[in-house]
């Protein structure tokens, strides 16, 4: 079957998973009836709450796999994937936090100095420390390989000179995980001479310039590096090894429930709206998609069980982001054809306003993390097509 | 019988005696008489019913790994009704005969009843009929084992050219009889002929997708391999999609029918396995033709054996509109905040 090329394990929950489960339903529950957040599309994009950070770290809802010495709670992914699938349907706002709990503390965890991970991940674990993603460039798109931003060996550290672009949250991040080159391109070996380093946004020499996005919003920005001096110990993992790095970074980022979850409020609050006896039509619909996020699901947990063991699997997770994202933006054009409604940020009923988030943050979706046209490169290599 | 020793046994059985000759030979009405007998010899067509009643006795997730081969290979002849037959007739602890088997009714509208022990009404659209020596029936709240030969038959085709014939059951008298265990209705037979054709459909996409790479692969036009244009890349990754959905889908199905679940977690994870597996046969079929161009479009390339299954099997125990509707009707009687406890199967009723 599929399972020989694209293994999907079953995962099952046990009593600990479930008990989990409903604690953080209880949370957000709470959380809704106290005012404690509206819920949104591309929550975990797009709102930016430190006070709800912290009120997931002191509950141990973030670095949950990491070891207790840097904060962590020892839990397996699938933990993680329960606390997250649970606020990304809620549409609760996850994305102070997101990068750092997501990838640059695994990253960190895996690659980085004792000193770093001590100083650091315990801060992320409380809700507290945040992370930008330095990897895109003006001019390096798709073709990530082809960064260059230039690190400089000079006594007792670099210097950086350069520009990344779209790093989402810079503004508002403590540190930037930035690929940088360190050797001089070389056409036969694109991957070479590339490394990673931990930025300390706040040091002399840095420059972040906003952008806003279609919605208006300061998401992302442009990161100008003017001869900024970068310690020795903040280089991450080994100098000249960043492309592995990086793409081993990549699986982690694109298998999660964040994939296919980004405008299920919309679902909801179309379920709201249509009552409890909907027309034929509508409950097709609602069925259809309810149908679509199901096996979506079912897909992306598989992954899950594959990372926790130990397994890297970049094909199935490009394979699953391709299928999630796209579905992101048809759950958006599907309720749009039931509804006479008028999607608006400041509309009084929900529906409208989460339909606002959809329509205005869908067309980043299958663009941020790789595009799908460089997702299905992916997986068409695996296929034996290239 | 245990999982493994299943799988194999049932690939390498459809390996070896389900060539695509004997596809096309069974279109035109010659029984692929080797192929069942190894199938039946090994215990494969009664593998949903247990060893005293004359089955094989595997577990239930086994037979729906059996029956994602048989879709992959497009085994021309009744294996997944004999199974379903098998289940059916183990529900009411009636012994299975040997042989092909169907059931019916399987139309929604088909009304059949039994008085004074004998049959009346007909089942229409029948799978293999034709071929099948016995049918397992439900009907009046029995469960009866009726002779095929009993019943007058008028034919029918699915569009893959398999028997789906009419059978009318006026005044026949079922060999076997037992009444339905609490819950076992025309509906649960429904839920798990569709669970069995989700099967069938996630094994003939992933052959599909197989099938098309290697085509894509070994046809070059412009001097190289269609597969290396983009283009064509881009569908078969589409298609690969569609087919592990296909699969993540069915299997939970699959799960569902193992576990003897049938309220509202059960019914959901197989409403949506009908309905997803459905949409990916018809996008995972467009896409292969497309792929295959002409040459997929002749009755002599193979490409139909799946194509053409998977356009009948996500119309058969109902369409992806059925099944939409009746998960979009159970998700807006819980209410919007029960909407993800419910996409989750964890949800409280
Ligand atoms: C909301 C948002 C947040 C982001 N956050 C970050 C962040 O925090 N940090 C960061 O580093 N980056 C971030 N990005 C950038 C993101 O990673 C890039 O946008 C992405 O990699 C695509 O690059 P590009 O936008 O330059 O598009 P291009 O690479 O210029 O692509 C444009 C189009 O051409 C297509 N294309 C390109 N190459 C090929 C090819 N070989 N074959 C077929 N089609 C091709 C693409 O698929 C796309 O459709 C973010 C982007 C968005 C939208």
């Amino acid at each position: 079957m599929t399972g020989d090329r694209f293994r999907f394990p079953k995962v099952e929950f046990g009593p600990e998973e479930r008990a989990l489960r409903e604690e953080v339903r209880d949370f957000i529950r709470e959380e809704r009836a106290s005012g404690g957040f509206t819920p949104m599309a591309d929550s975990w994009g797009s709102g930016w709450s430190p006070e709800w950070s912290r009120k997931m770290g002191a509950r141990g809802w973030l670095g949950m796999m990491w070891p207790k010495q840097y904060g962590g709670g020892e839990k397996p992914a699938l933990h993680r994937y329960i606390v997250t699938e649970e606020m990304v349907s809620a549409g609760a706002p996850c994305a102070a936090h997101w990068v750092a709990d997501r990838q640059s503390g695994p990253l960190l965890l895996r690659y980085g100095a004792e000193e770093q991970r001590r100083s650091i991940l315990p801060r992320i674990a409380a809700g507290e420390c945040y992370f930008a993603i330095g990897m895109s460039e003006p001019d390096s798109g798709s073709d990530l390989a082809s960064v260059r931003t230039t690190a400089t060996k000079v006594d007792g550290g670099w210097t950086i000179n350069g520009r990344k672009i779209w790093s989402s949250g810079a503004h508002r991040s403590h540190y930037m995980i930035a690929l940088v080159r360190t050797s001089p391109r070389d056409m036969k070996a694109r991957h070479a001479g590339l490394t990673q380093f931990l930025i300390d946004l706040k040091a002399p020499g840095i420059e972040i310039r906003g952008i806003r996005n279609i919605a208006g919003e300061r998401h992302f920005n442009e990161t100008v590096f003017d001869d900024a001096f970068v310690p020795d110990d903040m280089v991450i993992g080994e100098a000249g090894d960043g492309w592995r790095q990086v793409t081993s970074e990549l699986a982690i980022e694109r298998s999660g429930p964040e994939r296919f979850l980004s405008t299920f409020p919309v679902l909801t609050e179309l379920v709201r709206e249509l009552g409890p006896e909907p027309g034929e039509r509508d409950a097709e619909t609602v069925g259809a998609l309810a149908a679509r996020t199901m096996a979506l699901r079912r897909m992306s947990l598989g992954i899950s069980r594959l990372l926790d063991e130990g397994e890297a699997p970049e094909v199935a997770a490009a394979l699953v982001k391709d299928l999630g994202t796209c579905f992101e933006g048809e759950l958006v054009r599907e309720a749009r054809n039931l509804l006479p409604a008028t999607a608006a940020s400041q509309s009084p009923d929900l529906y409208g306003k989460v339909l606002a988030d959809g329509v205005l943050h869908v067309p980043s979706s299958t663009i941020r993390g790789g595009t799908n046209e460089v997702l299905k490169g992916i997986v068409a290599r695996e296929l034996g097509l290239r | 019988m245990s999982d493994r020793i299943v799988l194999d046994t049932a690939e390498r059985i459809l390996a070896d005696l389900c060539p695509p000759e004997a596809v096309n030979d069974a279109e035109t009405g010659v029984w692929p008489a080797a192929l069942w007998e190894a199938l039946e010899e090994s215990g494969l067509t009664l593998a949903w019913v247990r060893e005293e009643l004359g089955g094989g006795g595997a577990e239930t997730g086994d037979g729906f790994g059996i029956l994602k081969a048989a879709g992959a290979w497009a085994v021309p002849a009744p294996l997944a009704e004999t199974l379903l037959a098998g289940w059916l007739l183990e529900q009411g602890g009636l012994a299975a005969p040997g042989g092909p088997m169907t059931v019916a009714p399987v139309g929604p509208a088909d009304a059949v009843a039994l008085e004074d022990g004998v049959l009346s009404g007909t089942a229409r659209q029948v799978p293999f009929a034709r071929q099948a020596g016995h049918v397992a029936l439900l009907a009046a709240g029995r469960i009866l084992l009726v002779e095929r030969e009993a019943c007058a038959l008028a034919p029918g085709t699915s569009l893959a050219g398999e028997a789906r014939d009419d059978i009318a059951l006026d005044g026949v008298r079922p060999l076997r009889s037992a009444p339905a265990p609490e819950g076992l209705d025309r509906d649960r037979l429904t839920l798990v002929g569709a669970a069995v054709r989700a099967a069938q459909m996630a094994g003939a996409l992933s052959r599909l997708l197989d099938q098309s790479v290697q085509y894509a692969q070994e046809r070059e036009q412009f001097g190289r391999p269609i597969g290396r244009f983009q283009a064509v890349q881009h569908a078969l990754a589409e298609l690969a999609g569609e087919a592990a959905a296909a699969e993540a889908a069915a299997d939970a199905a699959g799960e569902a029918v193992a576990a003897g679940d049938f309220g509202p977690a059960g019914v959901a994870a197989i409403a949506a396995a009908k309905a997803r597996a459905g949409e990916a046969a018809s996008k995972g079929a467009a896409i292969a033709h497309q792929v295959h161009g002409a040459m997929g479009f002749t009755y002599e390339h193979s490409l139909h054996h799946r194509t053409r299954r998977l356009w009948c099997w996500r119309d058969e125990f109902g369409n992806e509109r059925v099944w939409s509707v009746r998960l979009g009707r159970l998700i807006a009687a819980e209410g919007a905040d029960a909407l993800w406890p419910f996409v989750t199967g964890s949800h409280a009723a």
